[in-house]
């Protein structure tokens, strides 16, 4: 099983527990994305419960959540 | 199949916020100046709100922050996804949107992050949906609801696939065929199998991300559904919440 088919697989199938939707997700996100950097991505997702699954199955805001990372890191 | 004509110019369609800015965050009362809001993370952000809540130069100065803030964040995402000839364009546009997003909701900012923070996730998201909407323009989306196909017969390593796979990937391939709707099947292939930008398929078929993202989480709700019937996947325990 090729490593592209496995992961058009999960793709498609999508994330197995509940999730936010896109709107909570862009709800929450900088609250999440400062927990995670602070505290975890253990207790962001306490914290934001469904937010790590949305995030598995939405690409754009999974890259829009990439971004503030990489935003926030490089500001230090 | 179902082809959608992409638009001749981007710019010549209807001004559309994308569905997730336009959904405004809970709010919790309007944060000004006199009364701000007790959780505010740091006295950074509460001078923010303040200014941003004032009128005549204070307020217009933290505007012009505000908008280099959200300038230096959107170019700052554009180059992380690969320079375009257009870069600074697409960056004052985005920098822009997201200034008057932020204006237009600053009340409800609650403080749970700095406020900073807050408003880099709208330059964000304008930077990226614009980039996403440039790199898709000119370009067809075909809707086709039988893109499994191609998955599951062109892989040349499928043969030497493990039983329970190759028995889960041909499972898939009749769920999606057998329970979902065309319009399920045409959306979860099209942004699954297709890479097509969930923005770029709302906007072209006139719709809004969370609206599609729905029905793309339905679909998968159903394909795991009736995988888990199978025996093939666990009991499904997904939920939008």
């Amino acid at each position: 099983m090729s490593d592209q088919v496995s992961r058009r697989l999960a793709g498609v199938l999508g994330p197995a527990g509940p999730e936010v939707t896109c709107e909570a997700c862009f709800e929450h996100l900088d609250r999440y994305a400062e927990l995670e950097r602070a505290q975890g991505g253990a207790a962001a997702e306490a914290a934001v419960p469904g937010m790590h699954a949305h995030l598995e199955g939405c690409p754009a805001c999974a890259e829009e959540h990439e971004g503030l990372l990489a935003l926030l890191a490089a500001d230090g | 199949m179902l082809s959608t004509a992409p638009p001749e110019d981007a710019a010549a369609l209807p001004a559309r916020r994308p569905a997730v800015a336009a959904v405004a965050v809970a709010s919790v009362g309007a944060v000004t100046a006199a009364q701000p809001a007790p959780a505010f993370p740091d006295a950074d952000s509460t001078a923010w709100v303040a200014a941003l809540g004032a009128t005549g130069p204070a307020h217009e100065a933290a505007v012009e922050r505000l908008h280099a803030l959200l300038l230096r964040a959107a170019r700052f995402e554009l180059r992380r996804r690969g320079a375009h000839a257009d870069l600074d364009d697409l960056a004052h546009q985005a920098a822009h949107d997201a200034l008057v997003a932020i204006l237009a909701k600053l009340h409800t900012y609650r403080g749970q992050s700095r406020f900073t923070t807050w408003a880099y996730k709208f330059a964000l998201l304008e930077a990226g949906v614009k980039a996403r909407r440039r790199a898709w323009q000119g370009r067809e989306v075909v809707l086709d609801d039988d893109g499994w196909a191609l998955v599951a017969t062109g892989d040349a390593d499928a043969p030497a696939a493990g039983a329970e796979m190759a028995e889960l990937l041909h499972a898939t391939g009749e769920a999606i065929r057998a329970v979902l709707t065309p319009h399920q099947r045409a959306v979860l292939v099209a942004i699954t199998l297709q890479d097509v930008p969930i923005d770029v398929l709302a906007e072209r078929l006139g719709t809004t991300r969370g609206a599609l993202y729905k029905t793309l989480h339905d679909a998968r709700r159903k394909l795991r559904a009736q995988l888990a019937l199978q025996g093939l996947l666990p009991a499904a325990e997904g939920g939008e919440r």
